[in-house]
């Protein structure tokens, strides 16, 4: 072969080679149901204004508390307004605070990780009674306690999850980095005379991340249920943005007028996180084995 | 062993004192002043200076948090500065429905997860082994506030067959009972499936193990082996996940008693975060906070005399 045909063909065998992970997981029961639902919620959250047949915020008092109808396909909430719509953006509203907490935490936790497991000693006893503490508090309490200060907002939450999920990957990444520092081909770049940054960003950071990216993948549904928790308790996103969460939340004071807004918004948190879920651990099946069973609540 | 424990202990005592000093300073991080928070924009600023000094917000960072650190040490856990109620009283009126709560639940968790894990690790890839595989993961699925509106949904506002909403009459065991099995399902269906999932897997690798084989191959049954041999060694996980899910659970139990109206430790902190309350938040945090640090104490305890080689692992570490 010559050279020329060896770099025409070389690209396309790579980018196969990087797909085949998602055949891997559409050939599992688990991982097709998976990838489905996060497939659809994504579409939803992407083409939300062209899928809602209404605005979230359209009332319409003479209709309230209806069930699902032609009209209003999952009904209407005390408002009149239509819950398809609301749930639909809602999708958007869920995802806006999942990805940049998961983001702050996963930066955080990546920083503290490098920094304890490359440095040990002292440092390193010092972050991790750090992180000991914070999660001394179940996470929900402590975004509480904060919250009760901070005062409700879509960004104090987006904060706030990003601080309380960060030891999380703080430990993990420690973990690694302890493992890889030993590694021969540390070593090797140490004695080559590589500076520590140079290890630590070159090196270790791009052979540990991957169990870090994949918790960040399992964790998307819990922060989002989380998120959905505290607007359901009136200390995150404020109406009428209609976060799962709030809309649960006008469900719940309404029960016994309309069983609709509480039953829809509740399947939509439970299949958004069961196809999540699924996802995720196919996912860490097949990109790590080793994972597996690692995950904890 | 012996310095082990001490060791753990004396961690545990300053994950505390870090716990307590952080909710103290807490004020001080944030923006905000908690005395004009909880009066209100229209606060007279002499009622606002009062409460400030109530709360002891007008002396300096370092003497409030030792000041808070003396008192709680003392079992002190202040006054609350709206109704001039010691928050000791609010807690201990409060505490015992919480902690009923999630003993209950996890009891229900326990009593069922378990028995299902091991019918599916007994069963590998049957039909029913796929069932509960997928029942299992459904259920870690399903957040507990989700599942007690449901259950309250279905049962309380739609079939009318359980009570909805409170403890139940006064004095009435059978009462106080019926209103617990709600919240009690709520808070338990997420920990069924994780624990049926949890005890499958480690029953499965324990049943690999050498020693399995070894006692299989002198001709002891099935069963004995299976339940005598293999499942108290995959036990010795679920310990440990039982800890951390009873600190979990007390979070999880916030969000059920709102929804059940529960005067448990969730509805008093949930109360006073709406009433802009931060000193009754404060402490019913730290109770909170306190009993999860204590619990994962107890469990690693538990955990080292199951399994004396975990703490020989960290020593060696």
């Amino acid at each position: 072969m010559s050279m020329e045909n060896t770099l025409k063909t070389q690209p396309l065998k790579f980018n196969l080679e990087r797909f085949d992970f998602i055949l891997d997981i559409l050939r599992r029961p688990q991982g097709a149901i998976g990838f489905t639902i996060v497939l659809l919620f994504i579409i939803t959250v992407i083409f939300a204004p062209l899928i809602a047949p209404y605005d979230f915020a359209r009332q319409d008092i003479p209709n309230r508390f209806q069930g699902p109808s032609a009209h209003y396909w999952l009904g209407t909430d005390q408002l009149g307004r239509d819950l398809f719509s609301r749930l639909v953006y809602g999708a958007r509203i869920a995802l806006s605070v999942a990805i940049p907490s998961v983001t702050i935490a996963i930066s955080l936790g990546i920083l503290f990780g490098l920094v304890a497991g490359y440095i040990g000693g002292t440092v390193d006893n010092l972050i991790v009674i750090l992180m000991d503490s914070l999660q001394a508090f179940p996470s929900l309490i402590l975004s509480l306690a904060i919250l009760a200060l901070l005062g409700p907002s879509l960004v104090n939450v987006v904060i706030i999850i990003g601080i309380t999920w960060m030891p999380n990957y703080a430990r993990v990444i420690r973990a690694q980095v302890l493992s890889a520092r030993e590694a021969v081909y540390v070593e090797a770049e140490r004695s080559l005379g590589a500076t520590n940054p140079r290890i630590i960003f070159s090196h270790i950071l791009p052979n540990v991340i991957a169990p870090a990216l994949i918790l960040a993948a399992m964790d998307l549904p819990w922060v989002i249920t989380f998120e959905a928790g505290l607007s359901f308790m009136g200390l995150g996103v404020r109406p009428p943005t209609p976060s799962w969460g709030v809309i649960l939340y006008d469900g719940f004071y309404n029960i016994r007028l309309s069983p609709w807004p509480v039953t829809w918004s509740g399947l939509a948190l439970i299949f958004t996180t069961m196809g999540f879920t699924l996802f995720g651990e196919t996912l860490r099946d097949v990109l790590d084995p080793r994972l597996s069973g690692t995950r904890g609540m | 062993m012996l310095a082990y424990l001490i060791k753990r202990f004396f961690m545990t005592i300053a994950v505390l004192l870090i716990v307590m000093t952080f909710l103290s300073l807490l004020v001080h991080i944030v923006p905000g002043d908690p005395a004009r928070t909880l009066l209100g924009p229209r606060a007279s600023p002499e009622l606002i200076q009062k409460i400030r000094s109530a709360m002891d917000l007008d002396k300096p960072a370092y003497v409030q948090v030792g000041n808070f650190l003396w008192k709680v040490i003392h079992g002190d856990l202040g006054t609350d500065v709206f109704t001039g109620v010691s928050i000791n009283r609010l807690v201990s009126a409060a505490l015992p429905h919480t902690i009923i709560l999630a003993l209950a639940s996890l009891g229900l968790a326990v009593l069922i997860g378990i028995p299902l894990g091991v019918f599916s690790a007994t069963h590998p890839n049957s039909w029913l082994d796929r069932v509960t595989a997928i029942l299992s993961i459904s259920l870690t699925t399903i957040p507990s506030y989700v599942a007690g509106l449901f259950l309250l949904l279905i049962f309380a506002v739609q079939l009318k067959i359980m009570p909805a909403i409170g403890l139940g009459k006064d004095g009435n065991l059978k009462d106080y009972i019926m209103h617990l099995i709600l919240p009690t399902i709520a808070l338990a269906i997420t920990w069924i499936g994780y624990l049926a999932r949890l005890v499958r897997t480690s029953l499965l690798e324990v049943l690999n193990e050498t020693y399995i084989r070894a006692a299989r191959a002198s001709g002891l049954s099935g069963r004995l082996v299976q339940y005598k041999y293999a499942l108290k060694n995959a036990l010795i996980p679920t310990v440990a996940v039982l800890g951390v899910g009873l600190g979990s659970l007390m979070g999880g139990a916030v969000l059920v008693e709102v929804i059940f109206n529960r005067p448990g430790m969730g509805t008093l902190i949930y109360n006073a975060i709406k009433a802009r309350n931060y000193p009754v938040v404060r402490a019913g945090v730290l109770i909170v906070a306190c009993l999860f640090v204590f619990v994962n104490f107890l469990t690693d305890l538990i955990y080292t005399y199951l399994d004396p080689r975990i703490q020989l692992g960290k020593q060696q570490r």
